[in-house]
């Protein structure tokens, strides 16, 4: 534990992690505020910038931290200041956003990580020079063009009415079908023109309050030379499917491609 | 079938736009864990917190009625 004891008004604080940059003016944290509202600070080492916010451990120590990630409001609060300073940084140039909720006790422990992690940094940092994430959702059309249901020739009405109701059943399990495989073929499309491409899982209907269930929910690292190019493959790609209702957000900071660990997901294939 | 966003305030800080929170969550907390699983956060780079979003799913309902999302 951090002696900090000189001062017992303040409580102890921790250093919330923004990010990781190569360089910045010191006179650039000064604008940024951060968790809470005062301005970040820059720890150096090893050649690398790292940018905190100061984390009154009443606040973000373990426990506390556990239960505010629990209150919703807290948890929206504290993602929303977080995105702040991290797209602040993005702005002016490549950043390796860190999760939400990186506590490190002092600043000694946040100078030791950018120490032992300094090859790891620094090539990601490369690897997203001049590039951008963007996210592209893709949603079920609901009740989109299917094969029309026969209508009964020949029947008794529940005869009809069964084969009816299995007709729709089928529909919309082919529907799903459809959809899922227009997702692979979309996401295989726009990884084709990426520089890397990963799915995150779907998300909850009860948390998006979207109408239609979601099947994709990418995330592209695009070359800002190949943006336009981007964007105008989604559009086509929107009139190729029409079964999906595509959604374009961007740019994001890449919080989707700096994975400690790169998972499979994170590398490009071809399509299958 | 598009519909493409206006990109937000990397273009122009002044038109700032908020994003959706459960798109903001899908990066912060890593990748997909927004549904139903466990976050895994590093405390002083050696401690793991688990937490379960169970109760923060539940909790959206109370959230979403205040603000007509979009």
């Amino acid at each position: 534990m951090v002696d900090v004891a000189a001062d017992l008004s303040a409580p102890p604080a921790g250093a919330w992690l923004h990010g990781v940059v190569r360089d910045a003016e010191p006179a650039t944290f000064a604008a940024i505020g951060g968790m809470d509202g005062g301005p970040v600070r820059a720890v150096s080492a090893a050649g690398l910038v790292a940018v905190v916010s100061t984390a009154p451990l009443d606040e973000y120590g373990e426990e506390p931290l556990r239960r505010n990630l629990e209150d919703l409001a807290w948890l929206e609060r504290a993602a929303r200041a977080h995105h702040a300073v991290v797209e602040a940084l993005a702005r002016r140039g490549p950043v390796v956003p860190a999760r939400l909720a990186t506590v490190h006790t002092d600043d000694e422990r946040v100078a030791g990580s950018l120490a032992a992690r300094r090859a790891e940094l620094v090539a990601t940092l490369e690897r997203l020079a001049g590039r951008g994430e963007w996210g592209v959702k893709g949603y079920l059309v609901p009740g989109a063009a299917t094969a029309a249901a026969d209508t009964a020739g020949g029947a008794g009405v529940g005869t009809a009415y069964l084969r009816r109701r299995r007709a729709q059943l089928t529909a919309r399990e082919e529907r799903q079908q459809v959809a899922s495989a227009a997702a692979d073929a979309v996401h295989s499309a726009l990884c084709e023109l990426a520089v890397a491409g990963r799915r995150h899982a779907p998300q909850d209907r009860r948390l998006s309050g979207a109408s239609a269930p979601m099947v994709l929910n990418g995330a592209y690292l695009v070359d800002v030379a190949a943006l336009s190019r981007f964007t105008e493959l989604v559009d086509s790609l929107g009139g190729r499917y029409p079964g999906l209702h595509l959604e374009l957000t961007g740019p994001w900071p890449a919080y989707s491609f700096v994975a400690e660990r790169p998972e499979p997901a994170l590398t490009v294939r071809g399509p299958g | 079938m598009t519909t493409a966003l206006a990109p937000n305030s990397a273009d122009d800080p002044l038109a700032y736009r908020p994003v959706a929170l459960v798109d903001l969550l899908d990066r912060v907390l890593a990748s997909g864990v927004v549904i139903s699983g466990d976050i895994t956060l590093a405390i002083a780079d050696v401690d793991l917190v688990r937490i379960s979003l169970r109760a923060l799913v539940a909790s959206v309902g109370a959230l979403r009625q205040p603000e007509d999302a979009g």
